[in-house]
């Protein structure tokens, strides 16, 4: 596929990433095999439940893992360089300048004992050889700009004396100060009332647009997803479940588990019928089954899918599942031979 | 802010006076006056002398007399040398408070050094050290630190001076006094370091591309030092506590050594007077860094 | 790409592997982590951390030496060592397994004398048995003022944690103001009075204590408990205001049941460890007392006393004061070093 398009790599790739957590109960893998590809100014969302891996996905792209976290396999490339072999010199200059991220809680993401212009300038000054008073101008601007009104008084404030939708547009400001080619939101809106989530998305929108940025969008919001999204990859227990554009996931599901979480989310269109939650909890990292990890939950399961872990088929309009139903059902276009 | 102020302020005045009840009432539950034991007093000589010290008057009004003359820095006379004990007091402070002073100084900033530098190492070979060192020196009474340290520096080594009056070194009882404090800040400041270390700001700081030092020194260390800083107070009552002890082992006149001398003569006035007098310093160093805390702490301004 | 390791086509379709997995099939597939109780993985990782393990190793053999050496040793703590019945007085500040002129006088004649593992004092009194005393005294007093603590503490902090409202209010206050109390002052303080006040009481467990000893405890009864009883209440309030407690309630359970199920359980952890982090505490409190000459009564030894008196002959013999203080220090240590780890291992809120 990549391959192919030889002449300008894309923004950000990745290919068959794992990362694992070192624990005193042993190895979790947590993203276990995992690839994609991000196009400039274009926006990707992951989605998942919580332990997918969707959040250590993101974590991985900017290497902030926690201590026991680390990258086991497969690359990151962007703009054709593997990143997970940079030194951590050149990971500092990499995150903020060409990729940044925002949390889902704006309560504890900001340093309490300092200002918020103080934080935003720091982001500016690490990348860019510039003055105190020009890092200043920049940040109130980027107040300015995530819609933060009476920006010079916010800028003296410290992070409690902001609500959280304003803390989260500050988050958004410090990000987007020394100008990324790609924004990471992990769970952007999660932590937010409703009538703010719909304005914290609407402003990132905005933004890439001006910005003419990449984004990556981690939820398990598919409401979110369905906003804001071109590319959808949809993971579970560490494994992309299914991926490809927006409008083939919706409509078009591949996965027993999409399916499942298509059914779970009220919509105007299925508002009489019923709605079907999934049944059983979600996946044990540490006790990983030997074939398909949704398997214990799937209707539809068979005997294969309890042995073997279903490879990854491509099916029409660049979209890709992995569940065992495609094969029986024959979905999948043929690839060519050298793949 | 002010309502928390004045909250703390009152319990300060509450356990002063708390203190000065029980020490008084305390000292006057001791059988037989203060004249008792002296050669026989004619009985005329026993009542103008009681009447002198007004202890005449019935117990509780003799309480409000003390507390007057104590308000007005009058604490009467000791009963061993007849010296005004405010006097005696002050002199022995300068002595304590000098000691005391540099060690809790010392115990703060190595404190926070070797803190911040077991957090960074953690479970590397740096860290092992400073915690195996600071585990040794929590569970070592200070007498019992003081008193190697004399043994050893003083009595086999003979670096040092012991029992100099001319050459008095501050050196020793200042290490046997900071031990304690210093392994306590030191534990304090990590475990709130790593605490710190671990919150979602530093991820965000990390995030922003800054470098590890600068998320470390100027992100962490700041959060982590705000516990720090309500450990003070009881470190200059430990600190106290402490010279009661160090002082005696190292032959210094501060109000430790004064203390335990008038408990060994059975002086009561100066027994009473001292309790209050390291009881109040306690008490408002308690107070000071509560306060000190509270101002640091950007959150708390809001409720 | 993830490529798929074989083509689909190229498969040899098993059709039977296509067939629907029953419930059960797909049951064992849903494994759960290995369930266990809180305490067994309590234990298990208390079990784990090698400290912990050599700090009850440590007490043990601690324990174990306080209960056999008197029976094994010969001589008494507070006896002049005597040879053939008679006083031997030339038995004072040996070193230690060294013999006096007259033991060595009776080794040589063929008899055999127990040796003085640790040397003699001033007294000629056999130093290894008195800081085994010592230590046994030291560690009594530790514990009983720990149950003393933990009693008075537990009671008033559940009681005020359980009521509530304005009684918990009144009954913190009062806790505020013993809390900001300096301590130690006031144990000394206290001394001093006990001692002249009980100094001609005829009561025996006075006699046999001590007043000092009395007036310590009488201390950390009125004293040392209240960072306990604010412990308490606190987990009790948390634990009252619980979303389980609630459903609990909702459920139509018991007070009884509630707390002998829900709060006992979640209040258990934090007490232990408290009880097991005051006893250096206590010990440390006790030495500093005998220290400065206001512990226990001579010529019972504590630790704190044995170090106090080495400190006349310390030019001469530094063991006397090496002894007893390393004994403070291991006992101390291995308290505070087992108190952490059974924190670690039991407190629910370092649990992940």
């Amino acid at each position: 596929m990549a391959e192919n398009t030889a002449k300008k790599p894309p923004l950000l790739q990745v290919v068959d990433l794992h990362t694992s957590f070192t624990t005193d109960k042993g190895e979790v893998q947590a993203v276990n095999g995992v690839s994609f590809t991000l196009e400039e100014g274009k926006t990707l969302g992951i989605v998942g439940e919580s332990g997918s891996g969707k959040s250590v996905t993101a974590y991985s792209i900017m290497q902030i893992l926690e201590q026991n976290g680390h990258i086991t396999q497969g690359q990151i490339l962007f703009q054709g360089n593997d990143i997970t072999h940079y030194s951590s010199k050149q990971m500092q200059d990499f995150r903020g300048k060409k990729c940044s991220i925002i949390f889902q809680d704006p309560m504890t993401s900001l340093n309490p004992v300092y200002t918020v212009g103080n934080q935003i300038m720091e982001a500016v000054l690490v990348h860019h050889e510039k003055s105190k008073a020009e890092a200043r101008d920049i940040a109130i601007n980027m107040l300015k700009l995530v819609g933060i009104n009476d920006a010079e008084r916010r800028f003296k404030q410290h992070p409690h004396e902001l609500s959280g939708g304003m803390r989260q547009r500050v988050m958004i400001a410090m990000a987007l100060a020394s100008e990324p080619w790609i924004l990471i939101a992990d769970e952007p809106t999660t932590a937010l009332d409703v009538t703010i989530q719909a304005q914290i998305l609407e402003l990132m929108q905005e933004l890439q647009q001006k910005l003419n940025m990449a984004i990556i969008i981690v939820t398990h919001d598919l409401g979110v997803i369905a906003q804001m999204a071109d590319e959808i990859v949809v993971m579970y227990g560490g494994r992309i479940c299914e991926r490809g554009t927006a409008d083939e996931i919706f409509y078009h599901p591949a996965h027993e588990y999409t399916k499942g979480l298509l059914r779970s989310i009220p919509s105007v269109d299925n508002m009489k019928e019923k709605l079907v939650p999934i049944a059983g909890t979600p996946i044990n990292l540490l006790n990983m089954p030997k074939g398909c990890a949704f398997c214990a939950r799937c209707d539809n399961a068979m005997k294969i899918c309890l042995e073997e872990v279903p490879p990854e088929l491509p099916l029409p309009d660049g979209h890709y599942a992995s569940c065992w139903m495609n094969v029986v059902n024959h979905n999948y276009v043929e690839e060519p031979a050298d793949e | 802010m002010s309502k928390y102020l004045v909250k703390r302020i009152l319990l300060a005045v509450v356990s002063v006076f708390v203190i000065c009840l029980i020490t008084f009432f305390a000292m006057n539950a001791v059988p037989g006056g203060p004249f008792n034991s002296e050669k026989a007093l004619t009985p005329a000589v026993k009542a103008t002398l009681l009447e002198r010290f007004n202890l005449d008057k019935p117990i509780g009004q003799q309480f409000l007399i003390y507390m007057r003359n104590m308000l007005h820095g009058d604490f009467g006379i000791s009963l061993k040398t007849g010296r005004d004990i405010s006097g005696t007091l002050l002199e022995c402070f300068a002595v304590s408070a000098k000691i005391g002073g540099i060690a809790a100084l010392f115990a703060v900033i190595i404190g926070v050094i070797l803190g911040a530098l077991a957090a960074l190492f953690r479970n590397k070979w740096p860290d092992r050290l400073i915690i195996f060192l600071t585990t040794l020196f929590t569970a070592m009474p200070s007498f019992v630190f003081a008193t190697l340290l004399l043994m050893v520096f003083c009595i086999q080594l003979k670096w040092l001076p012991v029992w100099d009056a001319s050459n008095r070194s501050l050196v020793l009882p200042v290490i046997a006094l900071a031990a304690y404090p210093t392994a306590y800040v030191t534990r304090l400041t990590k475990t709130s370091m790593l605490d710190a270390l671990s919150q979602d700001y530093i991820r965000t700081a990390r995030s922003k591309g800054v470098s590890t030092v600068k998320v470390i020194f100027k992100h962490a260390l700041r959060n982590a030092l705000i516990p720090v800083i309500t450990y003070v107070g009881p470190m200059l009552a430990y600190i106290l506590t402490g010279s009661l002890v160090v002082e005696n082992i190292f032959s210094i006149g501060g109000l430790g050594k004064q203390f335990v001398q008038s408990i060994t003569n059975r002086d009561y006035p100066m027994i009473m007077a001292t309790t209050i007098f390291l009881a109040v310093i306690m008490v408002v160093m308690n107070l000071l860094s509560d306060i000190l805390y509270k101002v640091v702490d950007p959150r708390i301004k809001l409720d | 790409m993830d490529t798929p390791k074989k083509n689909p086509f190229s498969l040899q379709i098993d059709v039977s592997r296509f067939e629907k997995a029953t419930e059960e099939e797909k049951r064992q597939q849903d494994v759960m982590s290995e369930s266990t109780t809180f305490f067994k993985d309590g234990m298990r990782k208390l079990m784990k951390n090698p400290l912990a393990v050599a700090s009850m190793i440590v007490l043990i053999l601690v324990i174990g030496t306080i209960i056999i050496a008197p029976m094994v040793v010969p001589y008494g703590y507070e006896e002049m060592i005597s040879v053939n019945g008679k006083r031997d007085k030339t038995a004072k500040n040996l070193g230690p397994f060294e013999y006096s002129k007259r033991e060595q006088a009776v080794i040589d004649e063929g008899g055999s004398v127990f040796p003085h593992i640790m040397g003699t004092d001033s007294q000629c009194r056999d130093y290894f048995i008195r800081v085994v005393e010592g230590t046994k005294i030291s560690l009594s007093v530790g514990l009983f003022a720990s149950i003393l603590v933990l009693i008075i503490g537990v009671l008033y902090g559940s009681i005020s944690g359980y009521l509530g409202g304005k009684v918990d209010l009144i009954m913190m206050r009062i806790v505020d103001i013993i809390y900001s109390l300096p301590d130690m002052l006031i144990i000394i303080l206290l001394s001093v009075v006990l001692n002249e006040r009980l100094a001609n009481s005829n009561n025996p467990v006075i006699q046999s204590l001590g007043t000092n000893m009395v007036s310590i405890f009488v201390v950390f009864g009125l004293l040392y408990w209240v960072g306990m009883a604010r412990l308490v209440r606190g987990e009790i309030l948390k634990i009252k205001n619980n979303e389980y407690i609630l459903a609990a309630k909702a459920v139509g359970a018991k007070s009884s049941r509630i707390i002998r199920t829900h709060i006992i359980p979640n209040c258990i952890s934090v007490i232990i460890i408290t009880t097991a982090l005051q006893i250096p505490s206590a010990i440390f409190t006790e030495s500093f007392l005998s220290f400065v000459g206001m512990g226990v009564k001579a010529p019972m030894p504590s630790l704190g006393s044995l170090a106090n008196s080495a400190r006349e002959g310390l030019q001469s013999y530094p063991l006397q004061l090496v002894f007893p203080a390393v004994t403070i220090v291991l006992i101390v240590l291995a308290f505070n070093l087992l108190g952490d780890g059974l924190r670690d291992a039991f407190d629910p809120k370092l649990r992940r």
